[in-house]
């Protein structure tokens, strides 16, 4: 029996492996799609244009700005003098932020009066806005510190004290990286599995399969095995790349992220082989490919928060392996979490693995034309 | 009078509309008799749009918050109201900082807010540091805008008091913002038109990408290119009728983002179909392109899957700041289509008819579709070889 | 025809109405095949005559196809010219497109249209003046027979009608030259007897000029005119009866009364002076290398009794001579050949390989020598042969017993209630037409499939729930010849072998055996996707005997390969059920039915007669037909049963 399944899992490799066009799309587009989505998703905001509008002569309207040009977030790229100037530069989205200071600025400063700082944003992206506007403010507020310390006179209110935990200067990349690994694996094990039994099927060679007196659980087995040994070296080479090149601190036990992996890998090779032995053509096996992860992508909390999805859409992400699985590398890379408080995610990624095996098992025999 | 090259031309004229017509007869006669497409153009749009036009927003509302009051008292119970009216919070009490840390490791909140036992001896000194914010930063994103939160919680509470005991706060720089098109800031409208982006996207390349492979696995294309055929026929033939059938997914998803999710439409209707159109002619060439080099419903489809749907999610702007970008990732993302379209919508939809942004993006179109199709056609020979 | 003729043909320049409609001048196509060049064609030279039949005919890889493709300008020739109807393929390529018509192996009908889509598809496509159509369309379905079915989705034809509105659509707009590739392959002998038919009425009633390739050696026969193709060259061309007649006095009919005729067959295709000896129902038939007069009984001391006929030649023994003849040749020059050639049996071959030989060899050079007629009545009697060395007993205890046994799909009935039983070293044929339910039936015994009634054993056992065991005793090689096409030879070899539990020496003796026994060692390392279709079966049949099963199912092992492989296949079977080994086989090459010992016909689901193939000929014997083919009683069989089913 062993005999039989080492023989087929040579075979699946040999037939995957051997051909050059299907190794390159294996080895290259993973790491390629890494560093440009790795440098690609961030919500950290860098360079963001704004115009000054500065009608102030003075010069705490002079110091507030140079506050604003020599933050990373912002670069001036406008310097206007007209109202009226306003509108075509955000329209035209030559600047997202308009930044205004009315004549009296600085006086009404020296007063100890409230001046008021006009900011204008673009929020055809609500996102980026919000961003924006919370930037200006820390800078605002950095300024007003500043100012009432200087200037003593007026009491200046208390602050807050804030500390962020695994991610002191709230880095957005670290937290997108870790998705994107997940990505990039149910990319990979889709692309191997989805196809496999479709593929055979097609050619002739899965009948040819099932008159051998290999058993169905030995073909399941035999297909498995080499997209989850793959998942396994595309993970590993995946983590690789973003701890040391894009350096996110790996905090968790390498015992629990594997665990993880392995839970993950049998639930999406699972989900590729059931949607590969349900489809009677390779067209059919793409398609169904298709139709699982985009959804499984989207509705993962990858970038967007589940916690903000409607309720009927939040239960059917609990049938989303992928759900899990972010938490877990996420847990593990950034928070270092320990094995038992990630066994919630553990258990329902090896359910789903189960129940998919099941099925695409008995669509083997089952399934005609 | 006609003349005899005037009449040829004519005839051929004639007879190259016949060809034209046959071929996209048909074309239209497989698009019925297969579901699936039908099931692409029209079903997908529906499900897709209504599962992530729902599922996915930005804004953050519900976040799981702890609050740990060390001496609880009048102005901390004041301060506290503040968080727990708040439609973006769910507050839950700890009695120690220890616990609410350790419900924060568990993951069962995403903030703790701590109102220290000398909250109210230090609430109006300068240096004094009342409370203390503790947020996850592991979602970056969440964090800041927690920060942000509770920072505005805080200026108005402080405000508050100060008029409850009849002083005037001073606060030196006051920041009044202006959200230009968005005021409420609402995500959905802006991640709806970026949704009709990458939903387009995948239409367009799943229709198209496996139309020409199948006719070479087939052994149709054999037999269609021994007919008095020309290639610029064939691929008019072939994008027409897809154009159509994706035109009507089209009118579906913008009606839903209209109607449905009532995104604000301050540009004019032509404009976003006429943006639409050239962006699902750039979409199918696309996928045209792609299923002429592969030639092989199997490599077509690897390549649509790898082509299409990710880099129109993570690089079309539709959710990351393209400006935010390192140079090379910005370069890159001027080959995705999605990209451009996506500046149109959000611009159509929520700004109006601004041509400073629009032409510049539909004339990016044009030219993107003018090499798909200059690569289609110089790929699809009329030969075998 | 001769060198000096050919040269006028091709030298007068090919007007439309003059003599000639396509001329093929010193044509040279290479191919790159991953990193090997492969020389398609070298240096071929032909015309085609106005108005008749001419067939291209060439075992695997001859260069067939790529010749059709040249013709019709979907190809650019190395060097060289096709002129077709006076425009030259590769440069007019538009302009003879627009006029000539066009069938591609794999015709490209839409399955998803109807009947009438399709045509009007091809109608708009060649531009056919509205106002003619409806004369035309009605012409062609008449001519083909499809005036029921024009509402019908194509895909739901039978493979026969496919080709036949294949054809029609090829010949919407009534063109002067019609270039068919394989119009006839896997098709049923019923519908090909029907496309012949109407490409003759197209010949005869409109002087359609018609340029064919065929693996068919029978419709080769049927030609006016035919050109011979291997690996690459022109190998002889002529009028059939010409390359035929050149055979007569070589051909023998032969039989050993109580003598097993696979056992006689393989001591006369090892006698010395034997070039071919062919099983046909009852006797075998025997051709010559000279028209010597043969000794049969020295030939063959072993067989007493032996009896020879001399039989008339078939244009199928020129061929077979012609090839041989050809490869001893190469044989003879390999010696000078330069160290770099490549397996000649590679996909397409490797013509560049076989250094120049001169043309065709001089001891087959075909020209019109009339014979001397050998009476077919002449007799040699030889002394009888002991009793059949197969036991008697063997086809008492059947290993294969089908009992009222159904597949519904729908409403429809692949397979109604049919009923048969095999006996052990048995070969069993199934013959039928396309969608007649063989491929059904053979799936349900492998337990691919399960039956919706009746009962089924295989071995004793009903595989679909029997254990994993007793799938180890059959063996099962599929229409497409199923390996892994970017696994080499040894890889399939390895992969199979530990699939059917070999292992350690065993495992090796067996590989060994296959790669030696079916002369794949040369190639072990070769990808087996890129090897030549006759090699594909060789190897596919290799792997279902890895484990030497009992019971080998062959569903349709041969379609495709050409003859000379189709040969060699079958001394193969032959020598294994003499081993008693099972065999149940699906063809649609009537002649191989000759090779089976007991042949049920199919038809719809049913079975219509079973027996030896000389009961079943004898059934279609009439006064008009004295001699009936295995042919003319399947399709007399057919015809009978579609009677049956309109009048019902």
């Amino acid at each position: 029996m062993f005999g039989r399944i080492f023989a087929l899992v040579l075979k699946e490799f040999l037939a995957l492996l051997k051909d050059k066009r299907t190794r390159l799309v294996l080895i290259g587009p993973p790491l390629i799609q890494l560093m440009v989505f790795g440098y690609a998703a961030t919500f950290d905001l860098k360079n963001v244009p704004y115009a000054v509008y500065n009608e102030d002569r003075g010069s705490a309207a002079r110091e507030l700005f140079a506050d604003f040009d020599g933050a990373t977030s912002f670069t001036p790229v406008a310097q206007i003098t007209h109202e009226s100037e306003i509108a075509p530069l955000v329209d035209g989205k030559q600047v997202l932020m308009v930044i205004h200071a009315g004549s009296n600025f600085s006086a009404e400063l020296a007063a100890g009066r409230p001046a008021p700082l006009q900011v204008i944003v673009d929020g055809r992206n609500s996102n980026t806005a919000m961003l924006a506007i919370n930037d200006a403010s820390v800078i605002v507020d950095r300024f007003n510190t500043a100012w009432a310390q200087s200037h003593g006179g007026a009491a200046a209110p208390a602050h807050i004290e804030m500390r962020a935990w695994f991610n002191p200067n709230l880095e957005s990349r670290w937290f997108f990286l870790p998705g994107i690994v997940g990505i990039l694996t149910l990319l990979l094990t889709m692309l191997v599995t989805a196809l496999s039994v479709a593929r055979e099927r097609e050619q002739g060679t899965f009948d040819q399969l099932l008159v051998t007196p290999l058993r169905p659980v030995e073909i399941l087995i035999g297909k498995t095995l080499p997209g989850f040994l793959i998942g396994m070296a595309e993970a590993s080479l995946i983590m690789l790349a973003a701890v040391f090149w894009f350096k996110v601190p790996l905090l968790g036990s390498l015992l629990t992220l594997y665990t993880g992996i392995a839970l993950f890998l049998l639930s999406g090779v699972g989900v590729g082989l059931m949607i590969s032995s349900f489809a009677a053509t390779q067209q059919q096996g793409l398609l169904g490919a298709f139709i699982f992860m985009v959804p499984a992508i989207i509705l993962s909390g990858f970038a967007t928060p589940i916690r903000n999805m409607p309720v009927l859409v939040q239960d059917i992400t609990l049938l989303n392996p992928m759900r899990y699985f972010l938490l877990v590398l996420r847990g593990v890379f950034l928070e270092g979490m320990p094995f038992h408080l990630l066994i919630p995610q553990f258990w329902p990624m090896a359910l789903i693995g189960v129940t998919a095996f099941g099925i695409a098992g008995w669509l083997f025999r089952h399934r005609m034309y | 009078m006609m003349t005899h090259g005037d009449r040829n031309r004519s005839e051929r004229a004639g007879s190259s509309r016949m060809r034209l017509r046959g071929l996209i007869r048909k074309e239209f006669l497989q698009i019925v008799r297969d579901p699936s497409s039908i099931a692409i153009a029209f079903l997908m749009p529906i499900f897709l749009l209504l599962l992530f036009g729902y599922g996915v927003s930005l804004d953050s509302e519900h976040i799981p918050l702890a609050l740990v009051v060390e001496q609880p008292n009048s102005d901390t119970a004041d301060f506290t109201a503040e968080f727990d009216h708040s439609k973006y919070f769910v507050t839950s009490y700890y009695a120690s900082t220890r616990d609410a840390e350790q419900a924060m490791m568990a993951g069962r909140v995403n903030a703790i807010v701590v109102l220290r036992r000398d909250f109210a001896s230090t609430l109006r000194r300068s240096d004094g540091a009342p409370v203390q914010l503790i947020v996850n930063g592991v979602d970056a994103n969440t964090g800041r805008i927690i920060s942000g939160y509770v920072r505005g919680a805080w200026g108005s509470w402080l405000a508050h008091s100060a008029q409850k005991r009849g002083e005037v706060l001073r606060v030196p720089v006051q920041m009044e913002q202006r959200v230009w098109f968005n005021s409420e800031l609402r995500s959905r409208n802006f991640l709806v038109p970026g949704l009709v982006a990458v939903i387009m996207t995948l239409i367009g390349a799943l229709l198209t990408a496996m139309v020409m492979s199948r006719e070479w696995e087939r052994g149709t294309m054999e037999a269609l290119l021994v007919t008095p055929l020309s290639m610029r026929e064939v691929i008019i033939g072939k994008l027409l009728p897809y154009f159509i059938l994706g035109m009507g997914g089209l009118v579906l998803a913008v009606g839903m983002s209209l109607f449905l999710f009532e995104v604000p439409l301050r540009g004019s209707l032509w404009v976003l179909f006429a943006a639409s159109a050239l962006f699902l002619v750039t979409a199918l060439s696309m996928g045209l392109l792609i299923s002429t080099v592969a030639r092989s419903q199997f490599v077509a489809g690897l390549i649509a899957l790898i082509a299409t749907f990710l880099p129109a999610f993570l690089l079309s702007g539709f959710i990351f700041d393209i400006g935010s970008m390192p140079a090379v990732v910005q370069a890159i993302t001027h080959i995705v289509a999605a990209r451009y379209y996506v500046a149109i919508l959000q611009t159509v939809f929520l700004a109006g008819n601004v041509w400073g942004v629009i032409l510049p993006n539909a004339l990016a179109l044009a030219a993107l579709a003018a090499v798909f199709l200059g690569l289609t056609w110089r790929n699809a020979r009329k030969r075998l070889e | 025809m001769n060198a000096a003729k050919h040269e006028t043909a091709s030298s007068t320049s090919a007007s439309p109405g003059g003599g000639i409609a396509l001329v093929v001048k010193q044509l040279s196509k290479s191919f790159l095949v991953g990193k090997r060049r492969i020389q398609a064609l070298h240096d071929v030279n032909f015309s085609v005559r106005h108005g008749v039949v001419t067939g291209l005919v060439g075992p695997d890889a001859a260069g067939k196809t790529t010749l059709m493709r040249l013709a019709a300008g979907l190809l650019v020739p190395d060097s060289g010219a096709i002129s077709v109807l006076g425009m030259d393929a590769a440069t007019q390529s538009l302009a003879v497109q627009g006029a000539i018509g066009y069938m591609p192996q794999r015709f490209g009908l839409y399955e998803d249209l109807t009947v009438q889509e399709n045509l009007d598809l091809y109608a708009d496509l060649q531009g056919v003046p509205e106002a003619a159509r409806a004369e035309r369309y009605r012409e062609l379905m008449h001519m083909a027979g499809l005036e029921p079915f024009a509402r019908r989705l194509a895909g739901q034809l039978s493979g026969g009608m496919k080709q036949k509105l294949g054809l029609a659509c090829a010949l919407v707009r009534q063109p002067p030259l019609l270039l068919l590739d394989e119009p006839t392959v896997g098709v049923d002998p019923l519908s090909r007897r029907e496309l012949w038919d109407i490409v003759y009425r197209l010949v005869r009633e409109q002087g359609t000029s018609v340029l064919l390739t065929t693996a068919y050696l029978d419709e080769a026969e049927r030609c006016d005119d035919v050109v011979l193709l291997h690996e690459g060259r022109l190998l002889d061309r002529g009028e059939p009866a010409v390359l035929r007649e050149a055979m007569r006095g070589r051909t023998y009919r032969v039989t050993v009364a109580g003598m097993d005729k696979r056992v006689l067959q393989n001591r006369i295709a090892q006698a010395p002076g034997a070039m071919d000896a062919l099983i046909q129902g009852d006797h075998v038939r025997v051709v010559m290398e000279s028209d010597a007069p043969v000794d049969f009984a020295a030939l063959c001391p072993a067989a007493a009794g032996i009896e020879a006929a001399a039989v008339a030649p078939r244009f199928e023994d020129s061929f077979v001579a012609l090839i041989k003849a050809k490869a001893r040749g190469d044989e003879d020059s390999s010696a000078q050949m330069t160290a770099t050639t490549t397996s000649p049996l590679l996909a397409r071959g490797t013509a560049e390989g076989s250094a120049q030989s001169g043309g065709v060899p001089a001891g087959v050079r075909l020209a019109g020598v009339a014979r001397e007629r050998v009476d077919t009545n002449q007799v040699q009697h030889i002394p009888p042969l002991p009793a059949g060395e197969r036991g008697q007993d063997q086809f008492a205890r059947p290993v294969i017993e089908v009992s009222k046994l159904q597949r519904r799909f729908g409403s429809f009935y692949a397979v109604n209630d049919i009923s048969f039983a095999v006996s052990r070293g048995e070969v069993f044929g199934l013959l039928g037409a396309n969608g007649a339910g063989k491929s059904t039936t053979f799936r349900m015994l492998c337990g691919l499939l399960p039956p919706s009634g009746g009962t089924l054993r295989v071995a004793g056992a009903d595989l679909r729930h029997a254990a994993a065991a007793a799938r180890a005793r059959i063996g099962y090689m599929s229409q497409k010849f199923s390996l892994y096409g970017n696994l080499s030879v040894a890889e399939n070899l390895q992969f199979f072998s530990s699939a059917y539990d070999l292992s350690g020496t065993r495992r090796k003796q067996r590989i060994d055996w296959a790669l030696q026994e079916f002369e794949l060692s040369s190639m072990a390392d070769l990808t087996s996707g890129d090897l030549s279709l006759g090699y594909k079966q060789r190897l596919a049949l290799a792997c279902a005997l890895m484990h030497e099963p009992d019971i080998l199912f062959l569903d349709e092992p041969t379609s495709g390969v050409d003859p000379l492989a189709r040969r060699e296949f079958w001394s193969r079977i032959n020598a294994l059920a003499g081993q008693g080994v099972t065999i149940m086989v699906t063809t649609h090459f009537m002649e191989e039915a000759e090779y089976c010992d007991r042949l049920a016909i199919m038809a719809a689901g049913e079975i219509l007669t079973m027996g030896t193939p000389g009961s079943i000929k004898a059934q279609a014997r009439t006064a008009a037909q004295p001699e009936p083919t295995m042919e003319d009683a399947f399709v007399g069989l057919i015809m009978a049963h579609e009677h049956r089913e309109a009048a019902a």
